[in-house]
């Protein structure tokens, strides 16, 4: 009934969004804060809907998002670091001849090549994610629930060690990290600026996520969240489609890590812990277990608050003359936690829920207040 | 001779040292009502679970349409243990998933409803028929396959009509009443395209009414999906009123075969499960 006006808002608001990222790209000077933070946004976005798609779609429960995205960081790193900045990042023990060779001979390749390298980066560092969940998916997919976890943790940590481990100082740097990773590339010969290209990443990705979970393969990884048992007498095969689903998930989560080295423009393996996987758990929990746009919302959210809204606990502050205690680094954590205690109380399934964003719902709760209100 | 659809040989279930089921041989002919009865533990869902692939028999043969969907033999510790008959009677092992034995043409509904709680009557129906998708993932997300997407959606809500759920199609399923969870069962069973129906105690918590309701139900589902059913059941009315034969199992051995009148006055069943006979 209200599908003409829901695509007028939407396309509304797309276009605002977009507007807001042109003007941020014109006016980057004293907007460095909100555009770093909207950027981190963008990437934790997708490993959050990633991450969704496997614990909340196809109930999957796995910890393994932060060994992906350290797979697609340091493919996207090791690939994108420009020959003339091999020497300084690899200053402690020297880089690997065939990688100095490999680079020497991109930098031989036409411009077109060029331009679209960061793109090929990004994409090689996911498909060897996918690879890699492929093959180990056959064996750990064989667990359920806490078990699941369990292992998939543990193969994230083990991906951990074999990027820090000192025999492969040569590729990966060890633990020293890799640096001097060039920013974010220019897409479609400059008409979309880099500072816009992480959001149209992320954005192009998290869609064809959405379709994926539209169509008749999501449908029946809800199935198989629902019940497994059901779900195989139904006819769907429990091991192909959880390694669909566990392959995908990699495969974006993956490339989201690779933005993430573009982001962050240094990486190490530590940047890669456990306690990122949490992070993105988090963001999951609190936009919902199962709503893509939930999953949207809280990653911006939470970095935002994490990152931003609550600075001011971390400093000083002078009331009337009278210095508040508990106002110095690290308060603001305390109030974060607090926080997110307080949503998950009132939201006990998390901001959506398994719900999706829609207008109807929106507005739907404006005319309620409206109606109580002229009713009192 | 009727053709006949599902045949089971020698078909026996160990879990350790319990024989759960013991040298069954059912034989299934096309467009029958078949019945499995037998007091509590008799064993009956444990056949139904390894006809349909939930577990690997100890020893025996399932064929199901002329082709062997599962086969085994007692091996490695339960050589030791067996407890069955015809040890050595079979040397191949053949094991499907539940999910190929499905796709083959046999459907099932399940004791316990095991219908998928948080979605609609509609997507629990859509999600069967994803079983006989022809595209791939590919094609699907980005529907190219529009034609075959919206003639799931049609088939389902046909089917969905037949059955008589059709102004539920956006209702959660668990917010069904009995009943009708018991209806969309069956609905999604048939939403796979079987030719053999199997049902584990299609009436269980029924009332009486329900229950003619359903035995007329089922009837009029075998006519219009031409299919071949068979069921578990307690209530001994819908046993007798629709099935061309009973088998009988207790303590995991079939302890009689015939037509409802045959079973009804066979004094072994009467001793084992209807009870002490009226003088």
């Amino acid at each position: 009934m209200h599908t003409r006006r829901n695509t007028i808002l939407t396309i509304i608001s797309a276009a605002l969004l977009v507007g807001l990222l042109y003007w941020l790209h014109f006016n980057r000077t004293g907007n460095g804060m909100l555009i770093s933070i909207l950027q981190k946004s963008a990437i934790l976005a997708l490993v959050a809907v990633s991450m969704n798609l496997l614990n909340g779609f196809t109930g999957l429960f796995s910890l393994g998002q932060a060994g992906f995205m350290s797979i697609g960081a340091y493919v996207t790193a090791i690939l994108l670091i420009p020959v003339s900045s091999l020497e300084g990042v690899y200053y402690m023990s020297g880089v690997h001849p065939s990688i100095r060779v490999f680079k020497v001979f991109l930098g031989s390749l036409p411009p077109w090549f060029q331009s679209l390298y960061p793109f090929f980066a990004l994409i090689l560092g996911a498909s060897i994610a996918a690879i890699i969940a492929a093959i180990v998916g056959v064996a750990v997919l064989r667990l359920k629930s806490d078990y699941l976890a369990i292992a998939t943790l543990g193969l994230s940590e083990i991906i951990r060690a074999i990027f820090s481990s000192p025999q492969l100082d040569g590729v990966t740097n060890g633990s020293y990290g890799l640096n001097k990773i060039p920013g974010f590339p220019k897409m479609f010969g400059g008409l979309v600026p880099s500072l816009v290209t992480p959001f149209v990443i992320s954005a192009i990705c998290i869609m064809l996520i959405v379709m994926l979970i539209r169509s008749s393969y999501g449908r029946a990884f809800l199935a198989i969240r629902e019940d497994e048992i059901a779900a195989e007498a139904m006819g769907i095969s429990l091991f192909k489609h959880k390694s669909v689903s566990f392959i995908i998930s990699s495969f974006f989560s993956a490339l989201a890590g690779g933005l993430l080295a573009m982001y962050m423009r240094s990486i190490e393996a530590k940047t890669f812990s456990i306690a990122l996987t949490y992070d993105i758990l988090l963001i999951v929990v609190i936009g919902g277990i199962g709503s893509v746009t939930g999953s949207v919302l809280a990653s911006f959210l939470v970095t935002a608050s994490k990152e931003w809204w609550l600075r001011f606990f971390d400093q000083p502050l002078d009331l009337f003359g009278w210095q508040v205690p508990l106002f110095k680094t690290g308060f603001r954590m305390v109030i974060f936690s607090i926080l997110l205690m307080v949503v998950v109380l009132i939201y006990r399934r998390g901001l959506m829920g398994t719900n999706e964003f829609s207008w109807d719902r929106i507005l739907g709760r404006f005319k309620r207040r409206k109606n109580a209100k002229g009713g009192a | 001779m009727d053709e006949i659809v599902l045949k089971t040989e020698h078909l026996t279930m160990q879990f350790g040292g319990v024989v759960a089921v013991d040298d069954l041989n059912i034989e299934i002919p096309k467009g029958h009502i078949t019945a499995l009865i037998g007091p509590n533990g008799a064993g009956k869902t444990t056949a139904f679970n390894v006809i349909t692939g939930g577990y690997v028999p100890t020893n025996g043969r399932v064929i199901f349409q002329g082709e062997i969907i599962g086969e085994n033999h007692p091996r490695a510790k339960m050589k030791k243990i067996y407890g069955g008959k015809d040890r050595s009677h079979f040397t191949r092992q053949v094991v499907n998933t539940p999910d190929k034995i499905t796709r083959l043409g046999m459907a099932r509904t399940f004791q316990n409803i095991r219908l998928f709680k948080d979605l609609t009557v509609f997507e629990n129906v859509l999600i069967a028929k994803h079983c006989r998708i022809n595209a791939g993932l590919l094609r699907a997300t980005f529907r190219l396959n529009r034609a075959e997407e919206r003639s799931m959606r049609d088939k389902s809500r046909e089917l969905l009509r037949t059955v008589g759920l059709e102004e539920h199609l956006d209702e959660k399923a668990s917010s069904l009443p009995y009943g009708k969870q018991r209806r969309l069962e069956i609905a999604r069973a048939l939403a796979t395209e079987p030719s053999l129906l199997l049902l584990d105690e299609p009436a269980a918590g029924m009332n009486p009414k329900e229950t003619e309701e359903l035995a007329s139900f089922i009837q009029s589902i075998k006519e219009s999906f031409s299919l071949t059913v068979f069921l578990i059941e307690h209530h001994m009315n819908l046993v007798m009123d629709i099935s061309d034969k009973i088998y009988v199992l207790d303590y995991g051995e079939t302890i009689a075969v015939g037509t409802a009148k045959e079973v009804q006055n066979n004094p072994a069943v009467i001793q084992a499960y209807l009870g002490v006979e009226e003088a």
